[in-house]
């Protein structure tokens, strides 16, 4: 699975599940594609009219920390944004991320700025900063989480099996 | 090899032997939804072609988040949740009956040794009674509803050692706001926190299930705590099941032990806008404040209810100030009222809302208007939690709390007879 577009940086760790979709919008509606306009709107207001489809978030470490709300993976990637790439991840941000088919990158960002362009390869785990003509490597996804974006999210992979399958 | 609290009870849950790393499909006691992640949880549920869940007895919902419903938009959601759980056929606790981690203790099925999945964040509240209980997302939680199953990685550990007594005026909420200052707030990602040392057997299981509540605020996936006495006695007012203590084994294995004086603590503050950035009280006292909030899954049981009522008994709040209280729940309530607590509460001028989260996330109830500083006894001060990004949040004690109300800013529960305040 071979993603590419362009970075949109969030310089600062810990952003939360309330940056990603306040809680006063989540509540109202399961309209994903209504709050994927509100997505980072307390950090960037405009974010949601710079997306291009396919483009990336990039952040620091503990990227998702705070709710549970599943909310957060499905507003951004309702927003067309192909993978949020970080130093680290909030336990349950990713989850549940893996498990609504948001691919989430753990790698050094420190080398990748606003308005790169880069190419990630998720069964290799390299991120290609094709600006600054670097290789990244990234952290790799436990197996389990592997199989679970490959039947194409939790709920595809129950469809499939009915239960849980992978012993 | 020893074992961790979390380890055993993983273990017994998926029938093998296990330790951290370990990646294992477990049993789940119990399975939570609040109204914020139901509704996408039954749209999972019904995407994955689930029929029945596997256990009505093991499954519960509560609508807690934003409850009565402020809006047309909600109520949908409110509507699709009831529905669900009546043909489902398994218990939905609907407005007014309170906050779902007040509720699922109360329900007498959470105890020792049980492992409970929560669509919640804070559902690792139930630490403090000796459970393996953490949040998940809603497509975790529909998978739980059909099977019955939930997969893990066996996290380390970090224990937590506090030693010592707490000085008057100073409680189970100062205590966690320290020790998440200290390790940050992804100082415990992807680890359990074990607490110990005579501090916090000292508490009561309501100290108790705030410290194990904020635990994701330093990012752990559970805050366990032993079973003693005041376990069994707290569990015996809800159900006739014996539990069995998990106790760690003596040569358990700990990523990190982390130790603390409670004795040299004051009272603390987490400054907006971030729970890890706390300070001691002496550091800003004096800032003013428009919003007072006791209540939430943190501070809103009749402990600290009652620890307000002692404080503001016979005085009147600032009329700069809005005290707004929200019971955890519909027993405490009552429970509140009995003792004259409410009534106490609403004399001094608290507005006292429904049973439930209150305003604690910006739903309904209670949203700040730009520039305002708020201070609550919730567990986040996240720019925007409360429902205004231009608002500030401080989060501190019910004590802190009370006694910043009256002064109409923040004001140290310790000098309660100081001049502001009388
Ligand atoms: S009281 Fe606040 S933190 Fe607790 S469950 Fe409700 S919204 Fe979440």
């Amino acid at each position: 699975m071979n993603l590419s577009g362009k970075v949109h940086k969030f310089d600062q760790n810990d952003i939360n599940t309330d940056y990603i979709i306040a809680g006063k919008y989540k509540f109202k509606t399961l309209d994903m594609k209504e709050l994927a306009q509100h997505v980072m709107e307390d950090l960037d207001p405009d974010f949601y009219s710079k997306v291009t489809p396919g483009d990336f978030i990039v952040a620091g470490n503990n990227f998702g920390c705070g709710s549970s709300r599943e909310q957060a993976p499905l507003a951004i990637k309702n927003a067309e944004i192909s993978a949020v790439l970080a130093k680290s991840f909030a336990r349950i941000f990713y989850r549940n991320a893996i498990n609504t088919g948001l691919p989430v990158v753990e790698c050094d960002t420190d080398q990748i700025d606003a308005g790169d362009r880069l190419e990630v390869d998720l069964g290799c785990g390299i991120v290609k900063n094709l600006t600054k003509g670097i290789e990244i490597k990234a952290k790799p996804l436990p197996d389990v989480m592997i199989k679970i974006l490959r039947d194409g999210g939790l709920a595809a992979h129950f469809r499939k099996y009915g239960d849980f399958n992978i012993g | 090899m020893g074992q961790t609290i979390i380890e055993k009870i993983l273990s017994s849950h998926s029938g093998k032997e296990v330790k951290a790393g370990d990646i294992i499909v477990a049993n789940v006691d119990l399975v939570m939804g609040q109204d914020g992640t139901s509704p996408l949880a039954i749209r999972a549920f019904n995407d994955m072609n689930g029929e029945k869940v596997f256990d009505p007895e093991k499954v519960a919902m509560v609508i807690d988040h934003s409850s009565p419903s402020p809006n047309e938009g909600v109520s949908a959601l409110h509507k699709l949740m009831r529905e669900f759980s009546s043909e489902k056929e398994f218990k939905l606790y609907d407005i007014g009956e309170g906050v779902c981690h007040q509720l699922m203790p109360e329900s007498g099925k959470v105890g020792p040794g049980k492992l409970v999945v929560g669509a919640d964040s804070h559902t690792c509240t139930y630490g403090a009674l000796n459970a393996f209980s953490t949040g998940v997302g809603s497509t975790d939680l529909a998978a739980a509803m059909i099977s019955g199953k939930m997969w893990f990685k066996v996290p380390e550990t970090i224990k937590f050692i506090c030693h010592g007594e707490l000085p008057q005026g100073v409680y189970a909420k100062d205590l966690i706001l320290h020790l998440i200052g200290d390790v940050t707030a992804d100082g415990a990602t992807y680890k359990a926190a074990e607490y110990t040392g005579e501090a916090v057997r000292a508490l009561s299981m309501e100290g108790r299930m705030t410290m194990a509540n904020m635990a994701i605020e330093m990012g752990a996936k559970a805050g366990m705590m032993e079973a003693d006495e005041k376990t069994l006695q707290w569990l015996s007012n809800y159900t006739n099941e014996e539990f069995t203590a998990v106790s760690p084994d003596s040569d358990a294995k700990y990523v990190k032990v982390k130790e603390y004086d409670a004795s040299k603590l004051e009272p603390q503050v987490a400054m907006p806008h971030r729970v890890d950035n706390v300070t001691g009280i002496s550091n800003i006292v004096g800032t003013p404040i428009q919003q007072a909030v006791i209540g939430t899954c943190t501070n809103g049981r009749l402990e600290d209810l009652r620890i307000a009522a002692s404080v503001l008994k016979g005085r009147k709040i600032s009329p700069r100030v809005r005290l707004i209280v929200a019971p955890a729940s519909k027993q405490i309530y009552i429970d509140a009222m009995n003792e004259g607590i409410i009534q106490t509460l609403m004399e001094a001028g608290a507005a006292v809302v429904t049973p439930g989260c209150g305003p604690c996330v910006g739903t309904h109830n209670g949203v700040p208007s730009d520039g305002e500083n708020v201070i609550s006894t919730a567990n986040r001060n996240f720019k925007g939690r409360m429902g205004n990004g231009s608002a500030n949040i401080y989060l501190a004690s019910p004590a802190t709390v009370a006694v910043s109300a009256l002064a109409g800013e923040i004001a140290n529960p310790r000098e309660i007879s100081s001049r502001k305040v009388v």
